[in-house]
């Protein structure tokens, strides 16, 4: 009865710790099918403020509390960015990107992930961050190929002004 | 609806406590010792880690060759030390989980228990932010796709600026100071749980804290055995250049990263919110409605202290006298911390049901059920009785005899005072007393079925007389579950009983002369 109990106890406590191994890395998780690759667009990027600095007239001035006067208004609020992504000739992304922040002063931002099949690829990307209203102001265009589980990065880089694909 | 899961899952539970009972005896039983397993656990995965940060480096690319160093070229001891902080991380998961679905399906939440359930909310949010920043550190595949969902997680929250998830989206962007912060946060975060821990069962008596040793052994000892034969490897390092769509994931820390491309991750902290919610609302859903906490009447307390000693819910403390009777304490009641289990009424040696006062009365009571109402319960049901074998069932509101008729109930066994059975038997009410309580491993208050062996073994005060036989005397330890079982043996015991009819007890030599630690064993023991 003792080496039964025993060996039961055995059983009872093996399971538990073979169950445990075995889910700690078992049924193996994938994310996206074989044969695919993941586009990522993402970048932070602020557009141009919503208006010019204002000269302020002698009499605003005056209204101003002493230690604030300033003879210049400048308006915080930034504008929307809207960038539009291409791949293989059809526009799979397209959006207004609100400035971040309680004032709507910071900067717009997009993750947005794509997944394509392996393969070549026509890329294409364009950004507005200037109040023009037709047109963009940054544009880039390329053919990629693709391998398979490859993470293609579309990014913006405000030093230079251009998309960074890597 | 939650009564119905309650019940459901309360039916799963005690269909397998009685096997594990069985196989593992009622103290080394795993599922009535998941809290201080948990806490097991912490310690061994406390152990390995620091042995573990001796190893460690923190630098972008050390950090992956550090884990890879130990897991191939020490694997023997650092090797295995990584698989004990895995395994024994997981074990506390699962410890946690059914801990908790026990807790809810024997109803041991609401009332004033709401405050460990509740406190135990955050030890989960805790535990899972140990783990999630643990897998972060090995900088492993699965630490790519953990660092990316996490993050990604954390930016759909309106708090961060940038995207976090940027940083590991290419080569780059990311320091060794991240690590640094990284091990911070795997240090501090499981310190902050440990100290909630100790939070949980702060309003708890004699909180099991510490597995019975032979069940830490065998712990221990399959722990090394797994991690000897599966030890815990890494999977392969970081490659930014390309998507980690492949991982063995660990589905214990990680189950809802998967569902974050299915609901999407609004939807994950949707599950997430709503999830916290209804475990923070639920002891008060419905509340539970229980009877008046105990009372004490000083004119009967002799400052004794037991039933603060055998209070399971710390709802009773000694403060200095309020009258001018000349004992230095008394018994207060906090009657927010009072489940009214009557364990105190069973503790008092004023409750005994021989006195001859015009009414009965202890040093502490039940308003709702109090000393006298069980006297009376027990001289009713004992003139019911018939027959050479009489026997007299106590039964409490949890356990498999509950369902019985023609038997004295009350919240929990150890209400009724020793006295009470000796009562019963030398005025000769039954031939014999079988008292049915819920299964050993699981009290419903705790302690009560503890307490009222060793009183009965005349091992803890109040004992019960030596004068009264044990072997007329017998305890079922059954959970709700059981009721036919607890028949059967009461059946078995009557016929027993029903063989050698009662002699009349002798008069005690002394009054509550504790029964020597042999006697004891003259307690028959049904159905252990």
């Amino acid at each position: 009865m003792t080496y039964l109990r025993i060996a039961g106890q055995f059983l009872v406590i093996a399971a538990l710790f073979v169950a445990v191994a075995a889910f700690s890395d078992w049924p193996v998780y994938r994310q996206i099918s074989r044969g695919s690759a993941i586009v990522m667009l993402s970048f932070v990027h602020g557009a141009d403020r919503k208006a010019e600095c204002r000269r302020l007239t002698p009499e605003e001035i005056q209204k101003l509390p002493p230690n604030m006067r300033r003879v210049q208004e400048c308006p915080r609020a930034r504008r929307p960015v809207y960038v539009e992504l291409d791949l293989g000739g059809k526009t799979v992304f397209q959006a207004n990107l609100p400035p971040t922040g309680i004032a709507g002063d910071g900067q717009s931002k997009v993750y947005e992930r794509f997944v394509v099949p392996v393969g070549k690829h026509d890329i294409a990307v364009r950004m507005r961050d200037t109040p023009r209203t037709d047109g963009f102001d940054h544009e880039r265009k390329a053919v990629v190929t693709l391998v398979d589980d490859q993470l293609f990065v579309i990014d913006f880089r405000a030093e230079s002004g251009e998309f960074v694909f890597r | 609806m939650i009564s119905a899961a309650r019940r459901v899952l309360r039916y799963g539970f005690e269909l397998i406590e009685r096997p594990f009972e069985r196989l593992f005896g009622p103290a080394l039983n795993p599922l009535s010792q998941l809290g201080a397993l948990g806490f097991f656990f912490f310690w061994v995965v406390a152990v390995s880690g620091i042995y573990l940060f001796i190893f460690f480096d923190t630098g972008i690319e050390r950090a992956y060759e550090s884990v890879e160093y130990i897991s191939r070229n020490h694997w023997f001891h650092a090797g295995v030390m990584r698989s004990l902080h895995r395994y024994a991380s997981d074990l506390l998961v699962v410890m946690v989980t059914v801990h908790l679905l026990r807790q809810f399906a024997y109803d041991q939440y609401r009332g004033v228990r709401w405050y460990s359930w509740f406190t135990g909310l955050p030890i989960i949010w805790l535990l899972y932010g140990s783990g999630i920043t643990g897998y972060w550190l090995v900088w492993d595949r699965l630490a790519q796709y953990v660092a990316i969902t996490t993050s990604e997680l954390l930016d759909r929250l309106p708090i961060f600026g940038e995207p976090i998830a940027r940083n590991f989206i290419s080569t780059g962007t990311l320091s060794s100071r991240f690590f640094t912060l990284m091990v911070f946060m795997h240090i501090a975060v499981p310190l902050f749980l440990l100290f909630l821990m100790w939070v949980h069962i702060i309003r708890i008596s004699r909180p099991k804290m510490n597995p019975p040793r032979a069940l830490a052994l065998m712990m221990l000892l399959a722990l090394i055995g797994v991690s000897m034969w599966k030890p815990a490897l890494s999977q392969g390092h970081v490659d930014l250049a390309k998507a980690p769509v492949e991982v063995g994931l660990d589905w214990f820390y990680l189950p809802l990263y998967p569902l974050t491309e299915v609901w999407g991750r609004g939807g994950v902290w949707a599950f997430l919110g709503a999830f916290s919610l209804m475990i923070g609302l639920m002891p008060w859903l419905p509340p539970l409605r229980r009877a008046r906490p105990a009372q004490v009447d000083l004119n009967h307390c002799n400052g004794c202290a037991r039933c603060a000693e055998d209070c399971p819910y710390e709802a009773i403390r000694m403060v200095g006298r309020t009258d001018d009777l000349p004992y230095p304490t008394q018994a207060q009641v906090n009657p927010a911390l009072c489940v009214s289990c009557g364990i105190c009424v069973g503790a008092c040696p004023s409750s005994t049901p021989f006195r001859r006062s015009e009414e009965l009365k202890t040093g502490i009571d039940l308003p709702d059920y109090d000393l006298k109402t069980l006297r009376e319960r027990t001289i009713e049901a004992a003139a019911a009785l018939s027959g050479p074998g009489r026997v007299l069932i106590f039964v409490c509101d949890h356990g498999g005899g509950r369902r019985l008729d023609g038997t004295v109930r009350m919240p929990c066994v150890a209400m009724a005072p020793p006295s009470l059975f000796d009562f019963v038997l030398s005025r000769n009410l039954a031939d014999g007393i079988v008292i049915a309580g819920c299964a050993e491993g699981a009290c419903y208050n705790r302690l009560g079925v503890d307490w009222t062996k060793q009183r009965i073994a005349g091992t803890r005060d109040p004992y019960l007389r030596a004068r009264v036989p044990r072997e007329r005397i017998a305890t079922i330890w059954a959970p709700a579950l059981e009721t036919s079982r607890v028949a059967a043996e009461i059946a078995s015991f009557t016929k027993e009983i029903a063989k050698h009819p009662l002699q009349k007890l002798r008069a005690p030599q002394a009054p509550s002369v504790p029964a020597q630690p042999g006697n004891d064993r003259a307690l028959t023991e049904v159905g252990s």
